[in-house]
């Protein structure tokens, strides 16, 4: 097993980390907003998904990979605003629209591309554009580090660069304090006057934003194309991600590392004799018993806090 | 109706105000409502009386059919809470509008936040709003705290601070004090005289009269959705004020004959409960009930009536002590197996526990004995006896209703208490626990619904009677406790010679029995 560490110590490892972390980042970071605001948006997968089509579309017919971003990134906002109308204005159950969405988005991308291009599962007749790579002045001449943090897609450090975004945005704002009040006791907030469908809005559309920017990367930037059900549940894995870090900025960052580097490992895995699939039940196995533990915690400080008053 | 001519210092008036709920409840019938700048003025009621709808069409949480509010002689229509805001109305809510994980000086600031750079929120400037704001108006608190942490007084302050921060001039106050221990009632009070002398006007709802008497200058009385005038309160006795409130005009006389206990039904033995918080809700209670006896509960809401109840259907577990019915433990029984020793229950909230809402009235009266063996044919319901079944309550207890497949949610309070007590009384109890069972229904039903707990008692059933409505319990009561603060104060045996306002001191906490009074209850 010498070999296996080998394997993780390297630094080709490392940058397959921060890869392969991306797009689970983006779309964790989505559904920490949207849960801090009390609508939990789990139709990521499908925005995701909808959005890496339009990506390579648009930047296959526009010739430019900024155009397929932006069209990714809105129709990532496009999807949270119609979420948020169902679930705010039409009061339908919030996780029902979000399934809709998401086999919508499922069956709907395979449908739209075989439309636009007569392709069937794969975009393989659309000349879509690659975001670019960056090459960090720097650092990349650094051993060990500039293996692993430089000459990244440029959505990797949006990604990181989000979480910092996403922090300040929470935490130091006037509408992260709205939104986190929304969340935690909805009518405070509305007996102040804070317009509770508002913020929630606000919410949901950001969150598919960041859904629109993990499905550009999905298909312009991890890959260079769109396929049938690329996104392959990284849109859950983010909820996940989202209850491990416990809903905290830095918490979610670790979290989605986790997954990354687990996934990062089941693909390097292969070439040793360990059942690819048995590999990838790693990260939902690490989730359940953190949350296992989480939760045996809470309710043992709960159930000793009782027996304290009892005396 | 007194005039008051002092027009000039009226800040606000509301003006037949009329409000009715869409399940047909007349909540506010012309109910006219004026407060001077400066003062702080009472309104006083029984449960359902009003007070509440009355203060949340002033604060804009409700619309009135009809009537207007006019502010320092302007008509002005209060949309919203935000609108009420912009008026410079604050409410400090029963239940606090509190965001518990936030600081104290961002729940101080939300929706009015303080910003940095036009972006960024500036929380070094709302500790700061925090701090001026809490020491202009002597109301002492840690910005930086977490409300969390904090003690319910706190809370309390927060929530006045919040009001006042956002300028309001005239401060409403739903029951302040229901959830203070006397320690920070007098510091609330403190407080509030302080706030007055500053020129802020003060709307207290309340059904305390001790604290009314203590701390306002008049006092409004709702009964029924009316108001019954508006009073000095140092011209203004408890008395009068109490027989205002309950009207003793409209009283319902029941009929009914000497009881005649037999054995014992019910008895609990130093029964305690502990809530979360380490303040025994129920304090070591004995209590003893038998048959052809209605023992009456009287005593202000939110004294522990409610968990005792609980702890006695088997919804609450007992901290300590034990429940024994018809001479059986059954102390850490569950509900259902509670009720299969013939208990029913009429629980206070009549749409939560009481019935299905959006369920038939069918299958609420059904809902306790469909899987009896009588009613089933082996694996299936025998729907068609159960439809018998329902349609013969239906019709004595007289439900109005367009058939026995109608929506109970669509029926008037009153009818759906009667489905809840038809239910309950058809099923031979052997102990009825009723909790507020004519709480905000009509008269005719409330009526109905007594006999029929008379008619029980003559028939053997032992009754416990918990109400907060003093008529009620002194009508039908054979033996009476008061309870206050989770204790028992005063037990007498024959109901008939309490009088209200003795009753009234025992409840409001100003007198209590001594042990060896209260040996009754074990006797008794």
């Amino acid at each position: 097993m010498g070999s296996l560490f080998d394997l993780i110590f390297s630094t080709t490892f490392g940058y397959s980390v921060l890869r392969v972390t991306t797009p689970i980042l983006f779309a964790t970071l989505g559904a920490m907003i949207s849960i801090k605001a009390g609508v939990v948006n789990i139709s990521m997968e499908g925005t995701m998904l909808t959005a890496a089509l339009t990506g390579v579309v648009i930047s296959g017919y526009t010739g430019s990979a900024l155009a397929g971003l932006i069209a990714a990134v809105l129709i990532g906002m496009l999807l949270g605003l119609v979420l948020a109308y169902f679930a705010l204005n039409l009061k339908t159950n919030i996780i029902l629209a979000a399934i809709a969405i998401n086999l919508m988005a499922s069956g709907g991308t395979i449908f739209a591309l075989f439309v636009i291009s007569g392709d069937r599962g794969i975009s393989s007749s659309i000349n879509s554009q690659m975001l670019p790579r960056i090459i960090i002045p720097i650092i990349d001449r650094i051993p060990v580090l500039g293996g692993i943090f430089s000459n990244h897609n440029v959505l990797t450090y949006v990604s990181l660069l989000s979480v910092v975004l996403v922090y300040i945005l929470l935490y130091k704002t006037p509408l992260g304090l709205r939104i986190r009040a929304v969340g935690e006791n909805s009518h405070a907030a509305e007996s102040v006057g804070i317009s509770v469908r508002k913020v929630q809005y606000i919410s949901l559309i950001m969150s598919g934003a960041f859904a629109g920017f993990g499905g550009a990367y999905m298909s312009m930037g991890y890959v260079s194309r769109f396929s049938t059900d690329m996104t392959a549940g990284r849109g859950f894995i983010a909820l996940a991600a989202e209850a491990l870090g416990m809903g905290r900025p830095l918490g979610v960052l670790l979290a989605s590392l986790l997954f990354g580097a687990a996934d990062a490992l089941s693909t390097s895995l292969q070439r040793f004799r360990i059942p690819s699939e048995f590999v990838q039940m790693l990260p939902y196995l690490v989730t359940i018993i953190g949350l296992i533990i989480y939760a045996v915690r809470q309710s043992n400080a709960t159930k000793r806090h009782k027996m304290e008053d009892r005396v | 109706m007194e005039v008051y001519l002092e027009a000039m210092e009226e800040i606000l008036r509301m003006e037949s105000i009329t409000k009715v709920y869409p399940n047909g409840i007349v909540a506010n019938k012309n109910v006219d409502f004026s407060v001077r700048k400066g003062e702080i003025h009472a309104i006083v009621g029984e449960n359902g009386a009003g007070k509440s709808t009355l203060m949340k069409i002033l604060f804009g949480m409700e619309q009135p059919e009809e009537g207007e509010i006019k502010l320092k002689g302007e008509t002005i229509n209060i949309s919203s809470p935000s609108a009420a805001i912009r008026y410079g109305i604050g409410m400090v809510h029963q239940h606090f509008m509190l965001v518990p994980s936030l600081t104290v000086a961002e729940n101080l600031v939300m929706g009015i936040e303080p910003k940095r750079n036009n972006f960024f929120f500036d929380y070094k400037k709302a500790v700061q709003m925090t701090d001026e704001v809490s020491k202009k108006y002597n109301l002492s608190i840690d910005p930086k705290a977490v409300v969390d942490t904090l003690a319910v007084g706190k809370k309390q302050k927060i929530e006045i601070l919040k009001a006042l921060v956002r300028g309001a001039e005239i401060l409403i106050l739903d029951e302040p004090t229901a959830v203070l221990t006397p320690q920070e009632t007098k510091e609330l009070f403190e407080e509030l005289i302080n706030l007055k002398n500053q020129g802020f006007t003060i709307i207290f709802i309340s059904h305390k009269l001790k604290e009314v008497k203590q701390i306002t200058d008049r006092l409004t009385i709702l009964r029924n959705g009316r108001s019954m005038g508006v009073h000095d309160t140092k011209n203004t006795s408890e008395q009068e004020i109490s027989r205002l409130m309950v009207g003793r005009d409209v009283l319902l006389k029941v009929e009914k004959e000497p009881a005649k206990p037999g054995k014992t039904v019910l008895k609990t033995n130093q029964l305690s409960y502990y809530s979360d918080a380490d303040t025994p809700v129920v304090k070591k209670i004995d209590m003893d009930i038998k048959t052809g006896q209605i023992l009456g509960i009287a005593g202000v809401e939110g004294n522990g009536q409610g968990e005792l109840v609980d702890l006695l259907t088997g919804m609450k577990k007992a901290s300590g002590g034990h429940i024994l019915i018809h001479g059986k433990e059954t102390t850490e029984l569950s509900v259902k197996e509670v009720r299969d020793m013939k208990v029913s229950h009429i629980p206070e909230d009549r749409m939560i526990y009481g019935v299905s809402g959006d369920g038939s009235i069918e299958e609420n009266l059904i809902s306790d004995r469909f899987d009896e063996k009588k009613y089933n044919i082996r694996l299936l319901m025998n729907v068609k006896k159960l439809t018998e079944l329902a349609k013969q309550l239906v019709a004595d207890y007289s439900i109005r209703c367009a058939s026995e497949k109608q929506q109970v949610r669509m029926l008037s309070g009153g009818n759906i208490q009667k489905v809840v007590v038809a239910r309950e009384f058809s099923s031979e109890p052997e102990l009825i626990i009723a909790n507020q069972p004519t709480r905000g229904i009509d008269v005719g039903s409330t009526e109905f619904i007594r006999k029929q707990l008379v008619k029980l008692r003559d028939k053997g059933t032992a009754v416990l009677l918990v109400s907060a409505d003093l008529n009620e319990v002194l009508e039908l009561s054979d033996s009476l406790m008061v309870m206050y603060e989770g204790e028992i104060v005063a037990y007498f045996q024959d109901a008939s010679v309490v009088t209200e306002m003795e009753l009234g001191l025992y409840m409001l906490g100003l007198k209590r029995m001594s042990e060896k009074e209260l040996g009754g209850v074990m006797s008794g």
